[in-house]
């Protein structure tokens, strides 16, 4: 037996660190950066005496969210105190929700197939601790540890899937999906890397067919798409075998390594914490009126699979480019606002662009869309460029990279000016390049005329490519291939 | 008028209105009621920390906003004591507790702000049972409070200190918070008016948390007025609570002499009838009843059945909340830390125990244990669960009661002040002196302390009038109109036998 003859069964646990202004309970900025315990006040240091008010603008997040992941929105919803000591958790409480979440009971689709959303609900963030000397930043041989209590009481969105995902890719482009319309609706700026966007996945296995779900263990600390699947299949493969050697999955929270590439045990459940959760009696219920609701409702934008369709049928686009530019966070806004720009930028060309060199440069910089040196006006201007013969494929590349790079202020005519880059397509100059170079090679102008075809071709090629270099990689090559067929001499 | 024996013992009423005219300066008020604490407090001990230098500085900030021409606020130049759950920027705030000795909090209570922005002068913190938890002041983590009438007895708790200083006539005014009796229980004991105002409807910002549901702060005085004057400048709407009530309080002071002639009094049966309640007790509850006749009042006696479940379920709903609201006390970020004995090193959850080890006391302990249990998995729907659904119960009885009655009249506790160390073996025996007052904590309601007289012992005996949520008018009429039937003047003899 191996791992194929075993179900996989995964849930997904997705913490989204919500993009309001200031944080859950309190008026500090809830931003990402700064000075280590500069963003704080009594209330999210949790100070003596110090209450929480709830943030208004985090329940209309949580409202979109559950909105577009089609939830009951929950007419009244409480929070609870989850208890635990935690050095970067300054009450020594989180306030969370526990059974009256925000949203429960919604759906997100994923390919063909409608992944379950258990519920969503609010919670705070806690600070980070940092552990110094020894160790290499871990607490086992450190020398003390510090605490930056910037990020408590960030808003956080725990979204839940039911156990609908049956392989690691498939959680993967759930995660996807899910960033997708996240992003879509503007609630967080979704980076996993920099934790705004956390995933615990929920993995068991069953015999293929069964009814009853095996044990589970929860999986941490994958900070990328890559890594979720990664860890997944891991996971799989590891409980495949303990289960083949006849042992039992233990129900336990396992870390995943991403440079030695395994998940190792953190914590069993014996171990796991009794948190005591109570309602929060610092806080009224969240009842948000229903006039709220249908305001949020109707400011929904599009989502992705509707974007999807619609630039699939708008540009005539692939399925898969669609989907590169849908899933990439700002790539579609950012492809759509060059073809907004450009009246000659067709979404075909510009999505062309946009899939191919400009995601390796994202891809090579990890920067956003919107934060390269070319504008989406810029990227329009570059495709009218190639349209209008000013510039060649190849040149159009080295445009772009030099506009990536930085150069030409975002304006990749300002580029082709300052190299002096554009296409020549003036016939005497052409003409001229041509007979210079037929006239400094006589012998081989010899051989092409009384030569067999296999050698007039290599010897066209090599005269094609002096007069490029006479023009300096420059001459429109279709004007330049005619001259040449006219100046050379005929089969005699 | 210039002599200390003429500014200490005078109403706020008195001392505002002398300050506005300017027949005494603010800093002369607060001179003299410095001194008689310095002269007395020794054998009271119900400050931790007094004012002394911040206390005369805002005293002469009045005086010369005075000089100035400005409007001066009600409370202008009339000296406050601030029990020590409320933080204050300018001075320690210790909850009582060793663990939180020393600690400077960076920001004003909303209370402490309101009554600093009304004129107040803040002339010290007051002695508290640690982190409230207590009817004696006996679980001071520093030292017990005496009674002024007779220190060898307790001043009651969790607010003694408070209600010891204004009895000692240390400041006209005081302000505590009353989570299960806290503020009534310690005014009944030493003989002062005491009030516990509608959950919310007072700012529980800035005020150390003991049990958040059923916290709130409120008002000390030597008088009905005294006592509305100060809620007057401590209530109303606080965006920094979200529990505060927003809808504006219907003025009190200015309609406290309108009289309760029609007004419907019920006498709490369960409540005058309680175990061990002591027999002049009973007696005052009857004066008051004769008294509220007297005023035009009907009184008739009203039962409330689920009363007597009440110490039950708020010795589960209070230590369970306590019990998260003081895991914050771990010795990382503010307060005491423990280190480690020479020789071993600790890691974070050996020194945040060590720490509560050595600062909590004995019964904050005790509560930490009964909370923290009463919420564990398997127990949190038999004890947490049950005593909210108790909690429910009282208030639909309560609710029941104030069909028939505007206010209900019952004992405040069902002694007199008891001597020191009476009680502190016997937990449950302290746990009842309470039993009058925690009703209305769980329903969230008012009630008031009113002084009836003396016992045998010459110690005081106070009535307690209850009424529902935003009744603060009504409860603070009736009040007045026991307070002009009773016309309680005795005053401790502190000091005098040595003058």
């Amino acid at each position: 037996m191996s791992v194929t003859d075993w179900e996989t069964v995964i849930g997904l646990e997705v913490h989204c660190e919500l993009a309001t202004e200031t944080k859950l309970f309190c008026g500090c900025p809830n931003d990402f950066g700064a000075e280590p315990n500069t963003y704080v006040c009594p209330v999210c240091l949790g100070l003596p005496g110090s209450l929480p008010v709830l943030n208004r603008r985090a329940v209309e997040f949580a409202l979109r969210v559950g909105e577009a992941l089609h939830c009951d929105v929950a007419e009244k919803s409480i929070f609870h105190r989850k208890n635990y000591f935690y050095p970067d958790m300054p009450k020594n409480y989180q306030i969370s929700q526990y059974d009256e979440p925000v949203c429960g009971n919604g759906w997100l689709e994923v390919g063909e197939r409608r992944i379950g959303i258990e519920r969503a609900h609010l919670e705070e963030d806690t600070g980070k601790t940092s552990h110094v000397g020894g160790g290499g930043g871990r607490i086992h041989g450190a020398d003390h540890s510090l605490v930056d209590y910037n990020r408590a009481g960030v808003p956080l969105l725990e979204i839940v899937s039911k156990p609908d995902l049956h392989s690691p890719e498939e959680a993967r482009s759930y995660v996807a999906e899910l960033r997708g319309v996240l992003e879509a609706i503007g609630v967080s700026d979704v980076k996993m890397e920099e934790g705004s966007l956390r995933v615990d996945a929920n993995i068991s296995l069953r015999r293929a067919g069964a009814e009853k779900f095996g044990t589970r263990a929860e999986v941490k600390n994958m900070n990328s798409l890559r890594s979720l699947a990664r860890a997944l299949e891991y996971e799989a493969e590891r409980q495949a075998a303990v289960l083949e050697s006849g042992d039992a999955v233990i129900q336990e929270t396992r870390h995943w390594d991403e440079e030695a590439g395994r998940t190792h045990s953190l914590r069993s459940k014996e171990e796991s914490h009794d948190y005591r959760y109570f309602p929060e009696p610092d806080l009224v219920p969240v009842a948000p009126s229903a006039g709220w609701r249908a305001q949020v409702r109707a400011g929904i934008p599009e989502l992705p699979a509707a974007r999807r369709t619609r630039l699939i049928d708008a540009w005539g686009i692939s399925e898969t480019d669609a989907g590169v530019l849908v899933s990439t966070p700002g790539l579609a806004d950012f492809a759509e606002a060059a073809v907004a720009a450009g009246a000659t930028a067709t979404g075909r060309d510009v999505t062309n662009w946009v899939t191919g060199d400009l995601t390796a440069h994202l891809k090579e910089t990890g920067a956003a869309p919107s934060e390269l040196s070319l504008p989406p006006a810029g990227l329009a201007e570059l495709v009218k460029l190639v349209g209008d013969g000013t510039l060649s494929r190849p040149l159009a590349k080295e445009v772009l990279a030099a506009a990536l790079a930085g150069e030409g202020n975002g304006s990749p005519a300002a580029i082709v000016q300052a190299r002096g880059l554009a296409q020549v397509s003036d016939e005497g100059a052409l003409a001229a390049a041509v007979q210079a170079v037929l006239d400094a090679h006589p012998a081989e102008v010899d051989r092409y005329r009384s030569g067999e075809d296999k050698d007039r071709k290599k010897l066209r090629g090599f005269f094609m490519g002096k007069v490029m270099a006479e023009m300096k990689g420059r001459g429109n090559p279709q004007v330049l291939n005619r001259l040449l067929d006219e100046a050379l001499p005929t089969n005699s | 008028m210039r002599d200390g024996d003429g500014l200490v013992g005078r109403t706020a009423v008195e001392l505002a209105e002398l300050i506005r005219t300017g027949d005494v300066s603010a800093v002369e008020v607060t001179a003299a009621h410095l001194a008689r604490i310095e002269a007395l407090d020794g054998e009271v001990r119900s400050f931790l920390c007094v004012a002394g230098d911040s206390a005369s500085a805002a005293a002469a900030e009045i005086d010369a906003a005075r000089a100035r021409g400005d409007e001066l606020g009600p409370l202008a130049g009339v000296p406050v004591a601030v029990k020590d759950m409320f933080c204050t920027k300018d001075l320690p705030t210790t909850a009582g507790s060793r663990i939180l000795e020393g600690w400077r909090p960076p920001y004003d209570s909303t209370v402490v702000a309101r009554l600093r922005a009304a004129g107040a002068v803040v002339i010290g913190k007051t002695n508290l049972d640690e982190f409230a938890m207590g009817s004696s002041n006996e679980n001071s983590g520093f030292f017990p409070a005496a009674n002024p009438w007779d220190t060898t007895r307790v001043p009651g708790g969790s607010s003694g200190g408070s209600a010891a200083a204004v009895a000692a006539r240390f400041a006209p005014l005081a302000i505590g918070t009353d989570t299960g009796g806290s503020i009534r229980q310690p005014a009944s004991l030493c003989g002062v008016v005491g009030m516990r105002p509608t959950y919310g409807r007072v700012s529980r910002y800035g005020i150390v948390a003991y049990a958040s549901s059923l916290d709130q702060a409120g008002p000390f005085g030597t008088t009905v007025a005294d006592t509305a004057l100060l809620l007057e400048a401590m209530w109303g709407y606080d965006p920094m609570d979200s529990t505060s009530i927003p809808s504006a309080p219907e003025p009190a002071l200015a309609r406290l002499e309108d009289g309760i002639a029609g007004l419907r009094v019920g006498v709490v049966q369960e409540l005058t009838e309680v175990e061990g309640i002591q027999p002049e007790v009973r007696a005052a509850v009857d004066s008051a009843r004769n008294l509220f006749e007297k005023a035009g009042a009907e009184v008739d006696i009203v039962s409330v059945p689920s009363v007597e479940y009440g110490l039950s379920a708020y010795y589960i709903i209070a230590p369970a909340e306590a019990s998260s609201n003081l895991a914050r006390y771990d010795g990382v970020r503010y307060g005491l830390r423990a280190e480690a004995p020479p020789g071993r090193e600790f890691d974070v959850a050996a020194m945040n125990a060590a720490t509560r080890e050595r600062g909590f006391g004995a019964e904050v302990k005790r509560r930490i244990m009964l909370g923290t249990y009463a919420l564990s998995a398997g127990y949190y729907d038999a004890y947490y669960g049950q005593a909210q659904r108790v909690r429910t119960l009282i208030i639909r009885d309560f609710a029941r009661a104030y069909e028939r009655f505007d206010v209900l009249l019952a004992p405040t506790s069902p002694t007199t002040a008891f001597e020191l160390g009476a009680k502190t073996s016997d937990p449950l025996a302290m746990y009842l002196s309470d039993v009058c007052t925690i009703p209305t904590n769980l329903t969230g309601a008012c009630a008031i302390s009113v002084p009836a007289g003396l016992d045998g012992a010459g110690l005081p005996i106070g009535v307690q009038v209850l009424a529902p949520a935003l009744g603060e008018a009504v409860l603070l009429r009736a009040a007045r109109a026991l307070e002009a039937g009773f016309a309680f003047t005795a005053r401790p003899k502190l000091g005098e036998e040595a003058a």
